[in-house]
């Protein structure tokens, strides 16, 4: 322990703030990273990509973080933790979900599919992936397994979009670099791959 | 010139690993023993703190320790702009007072939850304007406002008349802290047929990268690991190295990708976060992940600076900006730095080439977030401002809004700036000529303020500019016995590809096909040359050079070893398919397998061992001294270039706004490059439409947003700080460049990262005040509210000139 940290001077004849120390944005709170107030955490099942997994959950978990920080998969990315971005877009039930957003427990009869899911077994890209790379459609490649997700689900829906059809689709997804037209052509080659 | 490489599409190495998730960024690695880090930020804009008791978090189970200020500083702070590593005076809300390390990060926020820090509360300041008026708090610590560049901080003020003068529209009357001026001034405006004079603001902004600056540390065999995020790995490793207290042999940066930059990830003094793991893991002497959450982003992400101004430009009878005179008061928020306002000057300088220009500004700080480089800094903010004043100027003088562009365009053999530097070349007039016809400009001019309904059109033209390039760093190429050519490139992965594309200028140089080079770099312990930080679109010159002279070294030592083997002169020696061969018997020589044998053979200069560059930065001899002896190798080091390599842009675009909602939707737009030769074509239009949704953004949404009573920011997310979405932005934008060699580099390439921002945000200002029959706001961003207030004829709700304020 660092004696200068337990008791700094105290410098007398100051007013003392009172002000409670706080963090501006709590993690495990959105995460649910760890069990709080005694709650502990129930191994379930879930499928995720075609696979039934069994991890321990806590109960305000939410799937982004058990995808990430329990199963490895750490394709689905965070950008917000806050239903902002649609970086951590995943398909459950092949609806495109924030997974920031909702409750790991929620999902024990849903079909999950992330990123690392979309591949062919021998190792053929997605046709919106394959898109993405014919048209450069990342730039940091952050926002893209979201923006890849979101597409996935366009097509499944509407396999013949038009490019505004494919802008509104995609609009829950927010790309910082600006990169949206790209990947608007990589949606509409996606749809030409088939 | 016909090339192999250069101008041709090509998937760079790390594009499938985006679109499958695979590759890493900082926070997706993971360690034996790892424990996590949480930070305790500052609840209130500006305080000292007096008193820290950890003591009941430290005696927790599962905490291992804290970092403080007192830690990591322990002479005491140093009195420097920029964030801090810790800091026991914050200057903002949300600034990292200290860390704590716990088996995971709820225990870490329990922990901190129970530590009782003491602050003494100070006065806090939003507003430059406020600040700067007598009796105005101030932001700094030691009751200081400013910055002065050698002396440190300090105070400055005006009078409250002054201060009240300005606010009111009128030309500001007190000393600025800098100026500088070109030309005769008061001939200028002498001279002028139209003059338009104006007071201005442009909102401040956050970042806001994607990925959170989150970073993981650990310390093996007393070297340090550090899982970051950078602009440049070699320039963020080299710059760290000293803020973590670690020799620069001993530290490894990892970084594979790099979830957006725009000027922030840098240098390391940028994001001096990065240092807390690592200190924190030194400490503990357990490997330490810190995440950041998007709160904590927004705070240590860094923002553009907002500027307070007044702007007065002359034209003459002919269309010739004849003089302009400005004065900025730049919001330099919670830790000073920041020369965005005269770098605003120079743009106009440049873009325009007045006859006079005055610049003067001033600094002031507020207990707002930290202020730095941001895409364009100066540059792109004073284009929204500039083009509706162009425009003015051309109806007033009766000169179409093309024309008075062409005739003040910069063209090749200007100069501009305060040094009155030469252009290394210039073709603005092309690129407003292409821009025009792509866009059908003339032919769009008929449907101007045409109505339909509640609708109405403008049509914008715009002009964007920075300088984009610079010299001075090394390169290092090796090849081994299979005769593979690698490529050591320290330029940070952050989506423009550029660590791909300036490898590909070695490439070039010894007709190597591209399968046949491996790209080193993600890690600094692949033995890296220093590389410019990559900001200021400097990437693509800058790092050409280096590249093409590395490989042109290997070159030339191909050449000589086949010479004195194989008999002739190296004159006499070119290569091609991979071998270096005689040129008038192309049957004699070496495959570059054999050359690399033979170089391994010979040693000596030829692996790295002898006869270096002198001028090798520190960091490129580490890492040519490690390589020595295993590989054959070509080492640069790049004089320095004459002259000023710009990035030119210009844009057109047409609006639809409705005079109902105050909305519009952006119908067209083409944006064109004026850089150089184009290295990449695709990475080139992803720098154009990327650029031209920072326009948008800057002309109409992103702003910082305070809670004047307690200065809480209230712009933390992406939705309230309004970054602009796929429905903001146009279905299709249309792109081109110009393509025309630039002579001081190798390849003719320059950069366009920036400019393409700036042309944007002028076109699309130019068409929003274009639909409003000229109307000038004078201001970014223009919201629907300001375009809905102005309609209906009702005052704003805030102080005219406010900065990080509510408007509208
Ligand atoms: S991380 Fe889930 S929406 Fe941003
Ligand atoms: S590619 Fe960088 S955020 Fe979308």
């Amino acid at each position: 322990m660092n004696p200068k940290v337990t008791r700094r001077r105290f410098i007398k004849g100051v007013v003392a703030s009172g002000a409670a120390a706080t963090t501006t944005g709590m993690w495990y709170a959105a995460n649910g990273q760890d069990r709080p107030g005694g709650a502990v955490e129930r191994l379930i099942r879930i499928n995720v990509n075609g696979q039934m997994r069994s991890v321990d959950v806590a109960p305000q978990e939410t799937l982004a973080s058990t995808l990430r920080y329990k199963l490895g998969l750490t394709g689905t990315k965070l950008g917000c933790n806050r239903g902002e971005c649609g970086a951590c877009t995943v398909l459950v039930d092949d609806v495109a979900t924030y997974a920031c957003s909702v409750l790991t427990h929620s999902m024990k009869n849903a079909r999950i599919e992330t990123v690392e899911g979309l591949e062919s077994p021998n190792g053929d890209l997605h046709p919106v992936q394959q898109a993405f790379v014919e048209e450069l459609s990342p730039q940091c490649g952050y926002c893209t397994p979201g923006q890849v997700m979101a597409a996935v689900a366009l097509l499944r829906e509407n396999p013949n979009p038009t490019r505004e059809e494919a802008r509104h689709a995609m609009s829950g997804n927010i790309c910082r670099c600006g990169s949206y037209d790209s990947y608007l052509d990589g949606v509409m080659r996606a749809v030409q791959l088939g | 010139m016909a090339y192999m490489h250069i101008g041709k599409d090509f998937v760079p190495p790390d594009v499938p690993g985006k679109v499958t998730g695979r590759i890493k960024y900082a926070e997706d690695y993971t360690r034996e023993g790892m424990v996590y880090s949480r930070l305790l930020t500052s609840p209130i804009p500006h305080a000292r703190v007096l008193d820290i008791d950890a003591s009941e978090a430290l005696a927790m189970d599962g905490v291992f320790g804290i970092l403080t200020a007192d830690d990591v500083y322990p002479d005491g702070e140093p009195q420097s702009t920029g964030l801090k590593i810790l800091t026991n005076e914050p200057t903002l809300v949300g600034e990292p007072i200290l860390a704590l390390a716990a088996i995971d990060e709820k225990t870490a926020e329990t922990a901190i939850s129970r530590i009782n820090v003491t602050f003494e509360r100070l006065p806090f300041v939003l507003d430059p304007l406020d600040s700067l008026a007598e009796g105005g708090a101030n932001a700094y610590p030691g009751d200081q406002n400013t910055f002065v560049f050698r002396q440190g901080f300090a105070t400055e003020k005006w009078t409250e008349d002054q201060v009240a003068s300005f606010r009111a529209g009128n030309e500001p009357t007190a000393e600025p802290q800098q100026t500088w001026s070109l030309g005769d001034l008061e001939a200028g405006f002498a001279a002028s047929e139209f003059v338009y004079e104006t007071t201005f603001t442009t909102a401040g902004y956050p970042h806001h990268s994607m990925e959170p600056r989150s970073a993981m540390a650990y310390w093996e065999d007393g070297k340090l690991y550090l899982h970051g995020t950078s602009q440049s790995l070699t320039a963020l490793a080299d710059g760290m190295a000293p803020i973590i207290g670690v020799p620069k042999e001993d530290i490894v940066f990892i970084n594979a990708a790099t979830g957006g930059g725009f000027g922030q990830r840098a240098r390391a003094n940028s994001i001096p976060s990065m240092a807390i793991p690592a200190k924190l893991s030194q400490k503990i002497n357990r490997p330490v992940m810190m995440r950041i959450t998007r709160e904590e982003e927004f705070t240590i992400g860094g923002a553009r600076q907002g500027f307070q101004g007044w702007i007065k430009v002359g034209f003459k009878p002919d269309g010739v900006m004849s003089a302009c005179d400005l004065y900025i008061i730049s919001d330099n928020g919670g830790k000073g730095g920041g020369g965005d306002a005269s770098s605003a000057a120079d743009c106009i300088d440049v873009l325009y080439q007045p006859d006079a220009l005055r610049f003067r500004g001033t600094s002031i700080g507020s207990n707002t977030a930290h202020r730095g480089a941001q895409r364009g800094p100066g540059q792109n903010q004073i284009a929204p401002i500039i083009a509706p004043i162009l425009d003015k100027a051309a109806d007033a003088l009766g000169i179409s809004r093309l024309e008075i562009r062409k005739i003040n365009a910069p063209r090749n053999g200007d100069v501009a700036g305060p040094r009155q530097t030469p252009f290394t070349s210039a073709y603005v007039p092309e690129s407003l000529d292409m821009a025009t016809q792509q866009f059908d400009w003339e032919g769009r001019q008929a449907r101007r303020r045409q109505r339909n309904g509640s609708k109405v059109i403008g049509l914008g033209l715009g002009q964007g500019y920075h300088n984009a390039g610079r010299s001075g760093m090394d390169g290092i190429v090796t090849m081994g016995t299979d005769g593979r050519l690698k490529i050591h490139n320290g330029v940070g992965n952050l989506g423009t590809y550029s660590y791909a594309s300036t490898s590909r200028a070695a490439a070039e140089v010894l007709k190597m096909p591209w399968e046949n080079c491996d790209i080193l770099n993600v890690r600094t312990d692949n033995h890296l040359p220093i590389t410019s930080p990559q900001d200021g679109s400097n990437s693509i010159f800058t790092n050409t050079r280096t590249m093409f002279g590395a490989a042109t070294d290997m070159l030339n030592k191909m050449k000589e070893i086949a010479a004195t083997d194989l008999g002739g002169d190296p004159a006499d020696y070119d290569v091609s398919n991979e071998r270096v061969h005689q040129i008038a018997d192309e049957s004699i020589g070496y495959t570059y397998a054999e050359v690399a044998q033979r170089a391994m053979e010979l040693g000596g200069k030829f692996t790295g061992e002898a006869d270096l560059p002198e001028e090798l930065a520190e960091w490129t001899q580490i890492s040519v001294s490690r390589l020595a002896g295993s590989a054959f190798m070509g080492v640069y080091h790049d004089p320095r270039h004459e002259g000023n390599p710009p990035g030119f842009t210009v844009t057109c675009c047409e609006i639809e706004l409705d005079l109902e909602t105050g909305k519009y939707e952006i119908l067209d737009m083409v944006t064109i490059a004026e850089s150089g030769t184009i290295v990449h074509p695709q990475g080139m239009e992803n720098q154009l439409v990327g650029g031209a949704v920072w326009g948008i953004g800057l002309s109409g949404y992103e702003r910082h947003l305070y809670d004047p009573q307690n200065g809480l920011p209230a712009s933390t997310g992406y939705w309230q700080s309004k970054v602009p979405t796929y429905l903001d932005t146009p279905v299709k934008i249309g792109t081109g460049w110009v393509d025309l060699p630039d002579p001081e580099n190798p390849v003719g390439a320059r950069g366009i990262g920036e400019p393409s921002m700036g042309a944007v945000s002028a076109a699309l200002t130019a068409a929003i005040t274009d639909a409003l029959d000229g109307h000038h706001f004078a201001t970014a961003p223009i919201t629907a509210d300001m375009i809905i207030n102005h309609l209906a004829g009702t005052e704003e709700n805030a102080a005219p000139l406010a900065q990080n304020n509510f408007r509208g």
